[in-house]
């Protein structure tokens, strides 16, 4: 709670300063509203609450592995197994990891934070009113979107940074510039999943007039792909199944087949990026053959290569966060914007 | 600037196959209250909506301070002030905050600011209140807050979209009181939308009858009464004492009918009751009650009435609908 509060204090400072500043010069229409916008945020119940839900859970993940990670530090005695990446993997099975965590509660973040985003406007009143101002209509749509990651960002990074530090006074090994990097894409690349969440609701605020709906759509959504997906999956790919005496081909096509059906999920696209930068270890995230393991030598990638591993994942989720994006700027810019 | 401010020309807009607007043409001023008076859906939103570039005309042009809204929805929304039909504020803001915020989407520099919105907020009777949450206002209050949003800008054309509407009557005389002297003090240009006759009545410089989408009369009420009802500008309106007997009573008026339609200059003649509403193209009251006293019936009362809006109104709306 204590970066709640130092957060706040910022805004206000930032408001006195630039409000000092202004009597000369005024600030950027859209500027303005992405302030007023982060403002809204971070004084509603909503943000507090959900901060509080991720900070609990992170800190339960977080002392978790902790005490798991003596056993890792024996188990690798000879060092150079990125110990302090296990702050984020690590989890003797009670709680999920952080990096699980994530995973779980992203969506929920980027959920909350758009689904009521345009359609309250709308019904307010307010957006005609805004509207009606020298401002371009994109405005609206690009500075909710712009509040929400800034505000998300400095969210992600925080507890990403808490758990670093937590990890570093609790273990006493401080992290190489390796994995210190890691870190820094593991947070980003959880930006970009939640920001994909947050557009998916932001569309939906534009297509539903009603905040519950837009909610009930995401929620669906998002139960739908984390559950149902995977429960569709695996009955085509029971369907497709080649019988026991198919050739080694026709054995990887499949195995590709059903890798492929998953990574249609934003979530598997999350998991498979932050595993590979999260554990160095992993050299492939699809099917190898023994003769493909043969003669390499075990040992870690470096930053780079992991990268290089999940530059299609990271794709996929850019590319879907775009879609939604760009479908919630269509649907709004075409929009006749009455009062209520 | 010379020439109109508002200038439409063959405006329309059509959602689907169904006409919103038709072929509108309309011309307004500077420094002039323009009154567009029509039923509800009869396209007044939508040409005002048009205006700010908030929904695209069908085909057509228009110009509001020399700049197309469509093309250039943001110069124009600087010079236009645009209270909406129900305005909204942010409701957890103060309503000093709400201004302010619209104060800088303007880009206006923060001290000039403050003193712009507390000095209008004292213009239009909300100092003192301007600490209070904008969810907390009436609806009078918010109406004028709106207003004051509105005047932030310092708008040249000020469009204002059934701005009386859910106000009680004091309320709506204030409030127009207080738009007319804004006008008139500035040099502003109002546009106003009402169905509201007797509202645009007292304010409006010129008006515009608005029905299904069509414009089907602007002038000033004068030329409008004058144009519409030329054959028969006066009503006089007789009262006359009639016999209990029912069956006497519709003789009686018979009797009186017949003679009045024979007198010179009595175009028409309605009963009401015991009035007798005739439409007359002079002054002949003087005749009507000869007529009456002469056929030795007593008369009660002879009054003589000009058209308002509401018979111009009603006129032209019954004229429309018998067209269809």
């Amino acid at each position: 709670m204590i970066f709640i509060t130092v957060i706040s204090r910022d805004m206000k400072n930032s408001d006195n300063i630039s409000a000092g500043k202004e009597s000369s010069r005024a600030l950027h229409p859209f500027m303005t509203m992405v302030n007023k916008e982060i403002s809204d945020y971070i004084r509603s119940w909503r943000f507090m609450i959900l901060l509080l839900l991720v900070f609990l859970t992170c800190l339960g993940s977080v002392s978790v592995s902790i005490s798991n990670i003596d056993e890792a530090v024996k188990a690798n005695a000879t060092g150079d197994s990125f110990i302090f990446l296990r702050l984020f993997t690590a989890s003797d099975g009670t709680l999920p990891s952080f990096f699980v965590f994530i995973s779980f509660l992203g969506p929920l973040l980027g959920l909350i934070m758009g689904f009521d985003a345009i359609n309250v406007e709308e019904n307010r009143g307010t957006l005609s009113r805004i509207l009606s101002q020298p401002v371009h209509r994109d405005y609206v749509l690009n500075s909710k979107f712009t509040a929400a990651i800034i505000v998300l960002s400095v969210m992600m990074f925080s507890l990403g940074f808490l758990v670093t530090g937590t990890g570093l006074i609790a273990v006493g090994i401080p992290p190489t510039a390796d994995e210190f990097l890691r870190i820094v894409f593991f947070i980003l690349i959880s930006i970009l999943y939640i920001s994909f969440w947050l557009n998916l609701s932001i569309f939906f605020s534009v297509k539903f007039r009603q905040p519950a709906t837009s909610a009930l759509a995401g929620i669906a959504v998002w139960l739908f792909l984390t559950v149902f997906y995977s429960i569709l999956v695996s009955l085509i790919a029971k369907a497709a199944q080649p019988s026991a005496n198919a050739s080694a081909g026709q054995v990887m096509a499949y195995q590709e087949f059903v890798m492929n059906l998953f990574r249609v999920l934003p979530g598997q696209l999350f998991s498979d990026a932050t595993t590979t930068v999260l554990v160095p270890t992993v050299r492939t995230l699809g099917p190898l053959t023994v003769e493909k393991i043969y003669g390499t030598i075990p040992g870690s990638l470096p930053l780079g290569q992991s990268l290089l591993i999940v530059w299609p994942q990271l794709t996929g989720l850019v590319a879907a966060t775009v879609i939604c994006f760009v479908l919630s700027y269509i649907l709004f810019m075409k929009r006749e914007v009455r009062s209520r | 600037m010379d020439g109109p401010v508002i200038e439409l020309t063959d405006l329309t807009k059509k959602y689907g196959s169904f006409t919103a607007v038709g072929n509108l043409s309309l011309s307004v001023d500077k420094g002039e209250i323009f009154g567009l008076l029509g039923p509800n859906g009869a396209g007044k939103s939508t040409t005002i909506l048009m205006m700010l570039g908030l929904t695209e005309p069908t085909s057509g042009t228009l110009r509001v301070c020399g700049i197309n809204p469509t093309t250039n929805p943001v110069e124009v929304k600087r010079k236009v002030g645009y209270l909406p039909e129900d305005v909204g504020f942010y409701e957890d803001y103060t309503g000093f905050e709400n201004l302010m915020y619209t104060a800088r989407l303007n880009s206006i520099p923060e001290m000039e600011a403050r003193e712009r919105v507390m000095h209008l907020l004292e213009r239009v009777g909300l100092s003192g209140e301007e600490s209070k949450k904008a969810g907390k206002y009436s609806r009078g209050m918010r109406q004028r807050l709106g207003l004051a949003d509105v005047l932030v800008k310092e708008p040249e054309v000020i469009i204002l979209d059934e701005p009386t509407l859910g106000i009680d009557p004091r309320g709506v005389n204030e409030f127009l009181t207080l738009i007319e002297r804004l006008s008139r003090e500035e040099k502003n240009t109002v546009l106003l939308s009402s169905h509201h006759l007797h509202q645009i009545q007292t304010v409006c410089d010129r008006v515009g009858i608005f029905v299904g989408g069509q414009l089907i009369a602007v002038g000033d009420i004068d030329t409008l009464s004058r144009e519409l009802f030329s054959h028969e500008p006066l009503v006089i309106e007789a009262g006359v004492s009639l016999p209990e007997d029912p069956m006497k009573a519709a003789e009686t008026i018979a009797q009186i009918k017949q003679k009045l339609v024979e007198v010179d200059g009595i175009v028409s003649v309605e009963v009401n009751g015991n009035i007798f509403r005739s439409a007359c193209s002079g002054n002949v009251s003087g005749d009507i009650a000869r007529v009456i006293l002469d056929s030795g019936f007593v008369l009660t009362s002879l009054s003589g009435k000009e058209y308002g809006l509401d018979d111009i109104y009603n006129r032209y709306f019954e004229g429309y609908e018998k067209q269809r």
